[in-house]
């Protein structure tokens, strides 16, 4: 009877995960199939290799490229950056406060509650901000907002891959002489390695997606800037502007440009996954 | 000379966790070019005695440490001195190896920076030596730029001690080295052991009775957090004086 029991719950545990596991593919399928559907036709050289002409919001010809270098310029600059500040900031939370484990919980939630603003009120933070400082609208503004934006997503991810290194590892590490910063650089980071990078993936996913936190800071523009104090565009903003436009065409590119941004991510997912897969085999499996 | 039979010398040390006493007034001394062992059942404080030799302890803010820990007439629990160069001195052998994600070469070569040895042709010499000394050099010579984690558990708590060889140390410490091991690297670690005993002063934490029985020269009986019984292991294994330990002995607490 037990076993008839047991085996009833096992089939509808599986039915459960089978229909989750389904619904979540499902929903991603159709939007990755409704972007295509609607962008596949706009999508050309042309648009991909071009600036935005006079007339390109009205259906003239041109392209995206300002949006899709400005975006790679701003969101590339804003990961690394956060990588800077975030990496070290993990490592002093996992290596160097291991005993004060208060504090570090409190951190965390300090962090995780962080994680949970909306980009807007980033945004808005950043406004108000760049009044304090006397800075205008611009690439430094947006690279400062979205950095700032993503930080506790970094700090966080890589937190959490630092949290599996096992005490025992540190114990080695120390027993061999090395002091904090040698056992939190040389053999935390490399141990973590795989995570860090997954971490910076996600960061640079959220940073160059968002489109709330560059509309204040990072200008309203299509064009590209010369220097770190003009306006920059950025991709999510193009796909938004042409999305408002009444244009059919117009607003098929919209898609076309959701498409490139879908395919960056894919792109950065890819080349970090070949960078971390080289240093994952000295991940030791504990 | 004269071996050193106060090599390292505990004294009055307490150890709380919290409100439990841990470990009760250890009095203890640990000769030099000895293999010391430390025996008793799970529990009874072993591990966290190897740990306030070389401060481990510091890692476990839970963990109090209360007393005098001499090693060479040096107080190193109540030391201002550079705790780095104190770990130094002790190589520290785990229950499970824990190899550093870095090739076999690193592994090494690590230690073997941090102490300040440096040029290419000097370190592979070095890297070498140690690995010879622990009969690894043959296994791994064609692939001394493989990641360590390749390597078999055996084979990586072997790397292990010969990176804590590295650093040059006086003591090895060593907690249940064998408990993950087939019998056979068990083997190779324990006959390393009595190879490095002219050298190095070896302090064994086992539960293991057999293999205090193999190699110890000198034994101490734990149970509780209190040292039972100490003293050489024809009179501790063989005719012991205290009822805890005969008890032990004859498998009451396994």
């Amino acid at each position: 009877m037990s076993r008839i029991l047991k085996n009833t719950e096992e089939n509808i545990f599986r039915v459960l995960m089978f229909i989750s596991t389904t619904f979540i593919l499902t929903i991603l399928a159709i939007i990755i199939y409704s972007i295509f559907e609607k962008g596949i036709e706009f999508i050309s050289w042309d648009m991909l290799t071009q600036t935005p002409k006079g007339g390109y919001y009205y259906g003239k010809e041109g392209g995206i490229l300002n949006a899709i270098t400005g975006s790679l310029l701003l969101a590339g600059s804003a990961t690394l950056l956060a990588l800077v500040i975030g990496l070290p900031f993990a490592l002093f939370l996992n290596v160097f406060l291991i005993r004060r484990k208060k504090l570090v919980a409190f951190i965390r939630f300090l962090l995780d509650m962080i994680w949970g603003i909306p980009s807007i009120v980033y945004g808005a933070f950043g406004f108000t901000l760049m009044i304090f400082l006397g800075i205008k609208t611009s690439l430094l503004a947006g690279i400062i907002v979205v950095t700032l934006f993503i930080l506790p997503i970094m700090i966080r991810s890589i937190d959490e891959i630092l949290r599996t290194v096992p005490i025992g590892l540190m114990e080695a590490s120390y027993s061999l002489g090395s002091n904090r910063s040698e056992t939190a650089f040389r053999v935390f980071v490399r141990q973590a390695f795989s995570g860090v990078i997954t971490a910076f993936l996600l960061s640079f996913g959220r940073a160059i997606g968002d489109a709330a936190s560059v509309l204040f800071t990072a200008g309203y523009t299509d064009n590209l800037p010369s220097s770190l104090t003009e306006p920059v565009a950025t991709l999510p903003l193009s796909i938004f502007f042409q999305l408002s436009s009444p244009v059919p065409e117009v607003q098929g590119r919209a898609y076309a440009s959701a498409m490139v941004l879908t395919f960056i991510i894919l792109l950065a997912s890819l080349f970090s996954r070949g960078i971390g897969k080289r240093y994952h085999k000295t991940k030791i499996n504990f | 000379m004269e071996p050193n039979l106060q090599k390292i010398d505990i004294r009055n040390l307490n150890v709380y966790h919290g409100k439990d006493k841990i470990l009760k007034d250890v009095n203890i001394t640990i000769p030099e070019n000895k293999i010391t062992v430390i025996l008793g059942p799970s529990g009874c404080g072993k591990t966290t005695l190897l740990k306030c030799l070389n401060r481990l302890i510091d890692l476990y803010p839970e963990l109090k440490a209360e007393g005098q820990v001499l090693i060479n007439g040096k107080d190193v629990l109540n030391t201002s001195e550079d705790i780095h160069n104190i770990r130094q001195q002790m190589g520290l052998l785990s229950q499970r190896p824990y190899p550093l994600p870095m090739t076999i070469y690193n592994n090494i070569a690590y230690g073997l920076r941090l102490r300040g040895v440096k040029g290419r042709r000097e370190l592979h010499r070095q890297v070498m030596h140690y690995l010879q000394m622990v009969n690894l050099w043959d296994e791994v010579k064609n692939r001394l730029r493989a990641p360590a984690s390749r390597l078999s558990i055996g084979q990586q708590q072997r790397l292990c001690l010969a990176r804590g060889l590295a650093v040059n140390p006086e003591i090895i410490l060593a907690d249940e080295p064998t408990s993950a091991l087939d019998p056979i690297s068990s083997q190779i670690i324990e006959e390393e052991f009595i190879t490095l005993k002219d050298k190095y002063t070896i302090v064994l934490v086992t539960h293991i009775l057999r293999q205090a029985r193999r190699i110890a020269d000198h034994v101490i009986f734990m149970y509780l957090g209190e040292v039972i019984e100490s003293g050489p292991p024809e009179q501790v294994l063989e005719n012991p004086q205290m009822e805890k330990t005969k008890a032990y002995l004859k498998g009451a607490f396994n």
